[in-house]
């Protein structure tokens, strides 16, 4: 275990997510894999409370998606180990004070880069149309047949908005292919993502965790 | 010359402006003033000293009253005296905002509530130096009439979503920074007094800690009266704006607390006890009244849809009865009226019509607007009225108390709280939040209240002088201070459909992200509290079928809404300023083949409410279009139609602006066949293909019932007129030049529009 932890901090000491974050996360991690290396989809969906999401397949195939772990790969993986799973958590990890402003910048575009993963379902590096109803027909699935209606004129309403923002001149033979991840980070700037998109680690409980050191 | 020319127009205006204000305060002076002649004349007339022969000749006339002339015009003045007064104090203080609204550089330097100070000490001083007793800012007047408007108004309106979020900076400021200012100034006071004695000896230590009381909370109406025209970012105004709001739980409590104890004249540790339990009493009291009554403004706005008149009345009476019945048992009203707002709103808004909507917004707007404004005169006029006893070193030492301690508690507070916060108070921040921190008139109601002492007068100068240095010297210095320091200001872009859809999407995210760590924050909870919200709260409190809309389908609505609004507004000739770019729908839907496409529909009611403002412009429209088209002559057999079809170009114009929103299916490029589409509200999808009839028109019949919408698109013109057309688009209505090659490539429109009604159709031509 000792080993295994130092490695894991060895690797993730520029993710500023300290030690006693990562002790509490692996045993949150051991406790969903059932004590094994890996965790497959089926473990992460035997979660009760991740019923009532409507996102909830997207969340867990982040998860498993190769561009998240920030080694230029792409495609999924089948099952994926404590240090991959470490490597999404380690995108909602909130800014301090001595952030510096580059550093700010970084995270902000690496959060922006993890929302846009989750979007394009077809790796291509645009979120289509079609990626893009889907996306919003998602987030109304939990509200019934209103839900499903009307989120295609959402969807094409919204891609409508940033087709208009970032390219205002557009002839009527032009075809906007998809939204790209420059544009995706221009209508999202308002949104301040670095400051919204974190969880607070400090105090994760679970019902087998003590606080402080423990002997695994 | 054009500098000079410029420059006549406004002062011409502005001399007469003046002239007429300065005129209507004499006016308002003299009558108030005759008021009291006329009344005391009236009794001295009979008893004067020729009263004996007048009295006789009086009751001569009485008696003899069938001789007497019939009174054509008679005067009495004191039936209607008191509202006369008060309109004419109301009508004076609009006034005087107006001015200085239309006085040009004014508004930047000053900010109006100084202004409006100074125009009640100059009142006050006219009628003062005439002789007569001024109307002092009473208890029970400002308490009652005057303070809910505003809090209603701030609370109705309060932005939830950063409240909720900085809701542990803006308790801990409130209560813990209340409690710190009290007891240091009240407690540096009181020692000063001792060191200084003299006049001051005689002050024991539970007035000086009523006194801090009363002087140490931020004033909700100084601080949105200066924060709305300083436009800061929204974190800021939220912290000091809720900080204002939620620090009169503790004021009450204190203020009744050291009342008790200086009448009772000991304190013991059960007191001291009781006054915590009497604080979460206040506090949890209030917000439970104000819920209470929120959630039957809810209920009862279920039932609003035949009588949509009195719905606006129904938001309005329950609020203040929050107000009312929170201060019967001495809770806090302030915080009842805030939670009852807050409760209230979300479905009321979902069941008002959008007219209530509006009339709610604008007479909430109206009198908080009014009720500033009265009370800053107000206090300017107390002012020069009230009894004073200045006291050099009491004044000056209770002015820089309250500066020292606020810099203090501030920077103290800062430095615990931000060990718990993600989005740490910088430096800046931490300045602003403490020279935000104005005091306003509720400190001078509350000491006002305190019973007659020698005690009272003094204090009440003091208040007087701390509120008159806060309002002024920091309202008016803090504009270039915040231009300064460079604080971020409030970001003016409206929200985006993308935005929002995101702004969900992340709640999910998070929501689900912390499931998966096994970690309850407050994410989880918030999803809690609106899954519980969903499935039992809406299904109570709203009417039909908005109780099961979605908060996104409700914001697209919304905007939609927004839309139409807009253009209806806009009219034709003016430029849509939204609309800056030629993107449309064509340039976002894939390209394929004419393909039947089932358009997602809006329920109906919403439907119907677009419709309807669309008929209402498209008839607007061709009002104006009858006028102008009758210069425009074709000679052509389809002479007839021209007519017609640039009205329907019109509104194709039209349809196509609010394709922003409203989803209009691709069209091709160049020449027809053009696909024109219209969809009924079982949404069906009839394609009609235009190739096969003559010079690109058809004539169709009517398809559709007369309640459907279509949505329509035309055929794009060439690329070089895709210019003209934005051109067109600003100069919509007016008559153009007929250019027969256009009309060859026009649309035309089919009948199956949101026209319903055979008469309409005759109009056309």
């Amino acid at each position: 275990y000792d080993t295994f932890m130092t490695v894991s901090c060895h690797s993730y000491v520029d993710t500023s997510i300290s030690l006693e974050q990562i002790e509490n996360l692996h045993k949150r991690f051991q406790r969903l894999s059932d004590n094994e290396e890996t965790i497959s989809r089926k473990h992460l969906d035997s979660i009760p409370s991740l019923d009532n999401n409507p996102i909830k397949k997207q969340i867990i195939e982040a998860f498993f998606d190769k561009r998240n772990q920030h080694q230029d790969e792409v495609g999924s993986c089948e099952e994926i180990g404590f240090e991959q799973f470490l490597m999404v958590m380690s995108h909602f990890r909130p800014p301090s004070l001595k952030t510096t402003e580059e550093e700010k910048e970084a995270m902000r575009k690496e959060k922006l880069r993890f929302l846009f993963n989750m979007h394009d379902t077809g790796n291509d590096g645009t979120i289509t149309l079609v990626e893009y109803r889907k996306v919003v027909e998602e987030l109304l699935s939990k509200s019934g047949d209103i839900g499903q209606e009307a989120a295609k004129a959402i969807a094409d309403a919204a891609m409508l908005e940033v087709a208009s923002t970032n390219v205002p001149h557009m002839d009527p033979d032009d075809f906007y292919e998809g939204i790209t991840f420059e544009h995706f980070e221009q209508i999202l700037k308002g949104l301040e993502m670095e400051t919204r998109m974190y969880i607070r680690f400090l105090d994760v409980e679970t019902p087998t965790l003590r606080c402080g050191k423990s002997t695994s | 010359k054009s500098a000079l020319l410029r420059c006549a127009p406004r002062w011409s205006s502005f001399l007469p402006l003046t002239g007429l204000m300065c005129v209507l305060l004499l006016v308002f002076v003299s009558v108030a003033s005759a008021s009291r002649d006329v009344v005391s004349e009236n009794n001295e007339t009979w008893r004067g000293p020729a009263g004996e022969t007048r009295g006789d000749s009086h009751n001569q006339t009485n008696s003899t009253a069938h001789k007497k002339a019939f009174p054509v015009l008679s005067f009495n003045y004191e039936h209607v005296r008191k509202p006369f007064e008060i309109s004419l104090w109301i009508l004076l203080a609009l006034l005087m905002k107006l001015g200085f609204h239309i006085i040009p550089g004014v508004q930047n330097i000053v900010p109006e509530s100084c202004l409006l100070i100074g125009v009640g000490l100059l009142v006050g001083g006219i009628i003062k130096a005439i002789g007569e007793e001024a109307p002092v800012l009473d208890t029970k007047l400002f308490f009652l009439y005057l303070l809910p408007p505003i809090i209603l108004d701030a609370g109705y309106f309060l932005p939830i979503r950063p409240f909720t979020e900085n809701m542990g900076t803006i308790l801990v400021f409130a209560v813990v920074g209340t409690l710190w200012n009290t007891f240091f100034i009240g407690g540096m006071i009181y020692g000063v007094c001792r060191i200084e004695g003299g006049q001051l000896a005689s002050v024991d230590p539970l007035s000086c800690l009523l006194f801090g009381t009363i002087v140490s909370a931020v004033d909700p109406v100084a601080v949105l009266a200066v924060f709305e025209e300083i436009h800061i970012n929204e974190l800021l105004h939220i912290l000091v704006f809720g900080e204002s709001l939620l620090n009169d739980a503790v004021t009450v409590v204190l203020y009744h607390l050291f009342e008790e104890f200086t009448h009772a004249g000991t304190v013991t540790v059960v007191d001291a006890i009781l006054g915590v339990v009497c604080f979460f009493v206040v506090s949890l009291g209030g917000i439970l009244v104000g819920a209470i009554y929120g959630i039957l403004g809810a209920f009862t706005s279920r039932f609003t849809s035949h009588t949509r008149v009195i719905e606006p009345l129904f938001v309005f009476l329950y609020s203040y009865m929050a107000y009312l019945s929170a201060e019967v048992f001495h809770l806090s009203g302030i915080m009842s009226l805030i939670a009852c707002g807050v409760v209230m709103r979300p479905y009321v808004e979902a069941n008002v019509s959008h007219k209530s909507y509006t009339t709610i917004k604008y007479f909430l707007k109206m009198w908080s607007s009014v009720s500033e404004t009265l009370i800053f005169i107000f206090l300017g006029v107390s002012t020069v009225a009230g009894p004073h006893a200045w006291n050099w070193t009491f004044v000056i030492v209770t002015v820089v108390l309250c500066l020292v301690s606020r810099v203090l508690g501030v920077i103290g507070l800062t430095y615990i709280i931000n060990k718990f916060r993600i989005v740490k108070l910088t430096k800046k921040d931490q300045f602003i939040v403490a020279y935000g921190g104005l005091r306003g008139a509720i400190a001078f109601s509350l000491g006002f209240l305190l019973t007659n002492s020698e005690m009272k007068n003094m204090f009440l100068t003091a208040i007087i002088t701390v509120i008159f240095f806060t309002v002024i010297v920091q309202g008016m210095t803090i504009r270039p201070l915040v231009d300064l320091l460079a604080v971020k200001k409030k970001k003016e872009s409206k929200r985006s459909i993308n935005e929002e859809i995101h702004t969900q999407f992340l709640d999910h995210l998070l929501t689900g992200i912390e499931d998966i760590c096994g970690h309850y924050g407050h994410h989880h909870w918030k999803d809690k509290l609106n899954r519980f919200n969903k499935a039992y709260v809406k299904k109570w409190l709203i009417a039909g079928e908005r109780s099961t809309e979605p908060q996104l389908i409700s914001f697209y609505n919304k905007m939609e809404m927004k839309q139409a609004m807009m253009l209806v507004e806009s009219g034709s000739t003016a430029q849509l300023p939204t609309i800056v770019s030629s993107v449309s729908m064509q340039n976002i839907k894939p390209r394929g083949p004419a393909r039947q496409r089932a358009i997602p529909s809006i329920s109906k009611s919403r439907e119907q409410e677009i419709r309807k403002i669309l008929r209402a412009n498209l008839q607007k429209t061709r009002q104006r279009l009858r006028s102008y088209s009758r210069h425009d002559l074709m000679i052509d057999p389809f002479e007839d139609n021209v007519s017609e079809v640039r009205f329907r170009r019109q509104r194709v114009e039209m349809e196509r602006r609010m394709s922003h929103y409203l989803t209009v299916p691709a069209n091709r490029q160049e020449t027809p066949p053009v696909r024109k589409v219209c969809f009924e509200s079982e949404h069906k999808v009839y394609t009609y293909d235009d190739s096969k009839s003559p010079r690109g028109w058809t004539a169709e019949p009517d398809p559709s019932p007369p309640d459907a919408v279509s949505l329509l698109n035309e055929s794009s013109q060439r690329a070089n007129q895709s210019s003209e057309h934005r051109a067109k688009h600003n100069d919509e209505l007016r008559a153009k030049v007929p250019d027969e090659k256009e009309e060859q490539d026009q649309l035309k429109l089919s009948r199956c529009l949101s026209d319903p009604g055979p008469n309409k159709e005759e109009d056309l031509s």
